[in-house]
């Protein structure tokens, strides 16, 4: 194994294998890089090892062969704890804390990390404001209280609030009406360009996948079936890129139908 | 005389065996307690280890509650007639409701919560009290309750076994066949019992609307 990657590599999967201790293997030899402040999507069926490849990025899974360097680091060398309070996470349903208000879910790693009180304060505000939710009308509020919407962007404010580098997104606007993750999208793109934050976002949308990727990986059941910038990704002849590009048309056309 | 006629007259020692029927349920709960809640914790997620503990929470709680008494008055250390033989029955029987609601309390638990719980870097007691407790804390204290009202129950039976407490006038009354001195013992042991369920009901409600 050589030693770690090179500067402007904000994440690096080498020869990642995962298996289930029943022995089916999840993800086989995965090689990926993410550059300092790209978005890379990763996008394929469901039980394509997309969301098993985040949990290895945060060490909520451990690989089994290969590695993966964070910020220059192999994860097993990271405190997993420490690991994770730098890797803001994002995920279906936001996973909001039901019993916490807003503000609160916002502050959770801050928080822990022990930021002073009046530094957490100014910080949830800030980024509340940063996903277009009016502290004064959403910070004391439930998140049982919040349309689908409005919960997915306090999960976002939450998982960049203690400003971390590399940002993972498991589908995050999955569950949303179509209008609302239209809406999600186009303001998600423009945060991103903005804050410059490395990020991995997984889904199985093709459009979405066209729309936010600065690249795009194609996963099929555990391989990494090749990278693609955006708009070569429907010229692609490869089988598995075709047919999602097949429901990209597909699409297309019944919107024209309308 | 009517029963509260009686209930007045001796109104010196319905207090005292109502004070020790309390003490009694408020010592076995608390033993309950302390050995239930860290268990079920400890059985989240550990599939055989929680068939084996609850099946035998729950065998000791098919035992009757007068048997369970008699079967540990042989047993040295906790043994004999009197209240200590008593908190310890009592305590077992509390035992199964509170396992089971705490360990199935936390399980039911939004999965979702609990990953972006520990994707964000909360550690794993940070998880059990911030996130894990107060979310199963509804199911937790109707465990409670359930366990509070059945040890009320069966602690009218601890005078068997000369533990004290109401039990002794239902037991007294009906040697001596009267009426009035079996409900002065009755009545005040089903209170309790409606009391602690409406209180700790009222509690659970609160819990789950916040």
């Amino acid at each position: 194994m050589t030693g770690a990657p090179q500067d402007g590599c904000a994440l690096e999967c080498r020869g990642v294998t995962y298996r289930l201790p029943s022995g089916a293997t999840l993800l086989s030899r995965l090689n990926l890089k993410v550059a300092q402040g790209e978005t890379l999507v990763l996008l394929g069926r469901s039980g394509s090892g997309k969301t098993t490849t985040l949990k290895l990025i945060n060490r909520l899974l451990e690989p089994n062969e290969g590695e993966i360097f964070v910020s220059g680091r192999s994860t097993t060398d990271w405190d997993p704890i420490q690991l994770r309070r730098g890797i803001g996470y994002v995920i279906q349903d936001a996973g909001l804390f039901p019993h916490w208000s807003v503000e609160r879910n916002v502050a959770l790693v801050p928080r822990l990390e022990r930021w002073p009180e009046d530094r957490i304060r100014g910080r949830v505000k800030e980024m509340l404001e940063l996903v277009g939710l009016p502290p004064a009308e959403f910070a004391m509020r439930r998140p049982s209280e919040l349309s689908g919407g409005q919960r997915q962007r306090v999960g976002v404010a939450r998982a960049l609030a203690a400003d971390p580098p590399i940002l993972l997104m498991d589908e995050p606007f999955g569950a949303l009406d179509p209008v609302s993750r239209t809406e999600l999208q186009r303001e998600f793109r423009a945060l991103a360009s903005r804050l410059g934050k490395s990020i991995v976002f997984v889904t199985h949308d093709v459009r979405e996948a066209i729309f936010l990727g600065s690249r795009i990986a194609l996963l099929a059941e555990g391989r990494l079936i090749g990278e693609y910038a955006p708009d070569e990704f429907l010229r692609s002849t490869e089988p598995e890129a075709r047919a999602f590009a097949a429901s990209y048309h597909l699409e297309r056309e019944e919107e024209k139908m309308r | 005389m009517n029963w509260y006629d009686f209930l007045l007259r001796n109104r010196a020692e319905v207090l005292q065996r109502t004070a020790e029927h309390i003490g009694l349920v408020a010592a076995a709960m608390a033993i309950a307690l302390i050995i239930g809640l860290p268990l079920g914790v400890a059985l989240v997620g550990r599939r055989t280890l929680q068939r084996w503990v609850l099946g035998a929470a729950n065998v000791v709680q098919t035992i009757p509650s007068l048997a369970l008494f008699g079967f540990l008055i042989p047993v040295p250390w906790i043994g004999g007639v009197g209240a200590s033989t008593a908190i310890v029955a009592l305590a077992l029987y509390a035992l199964l409701p509170i396992l089971r609601n705490t360990a199935t309390g936390i399980e039911e638990v939004d999965a979702a919560v609990i990953e972006s719980a520990r994707g964000m870097g909360m550690t794993p007691q940070q998880v059990l009290w911030q996130v894990e407790l107060p979310l199963a804390s509804p199911v937790l204290l109707a465990g409670i309750r359930v366990a509070t009202v059945l040890c009320i129950g069966v602690t009218t039976i601890a005078a068997a076994i000369g533990a004290g407490g109401l039990g002794v006038f239902i037991f007294r009354g009906v040697s001596m066949v009267n009426n009035q001195v079996i409900l002065a013992g009755a009545i005040p042991a089903a209170l309790l019992a409606i009391l602690a369920d409406a209180a700790l009901g009222i509690l659970q409600w609160k819990m789950a609307k916040r």
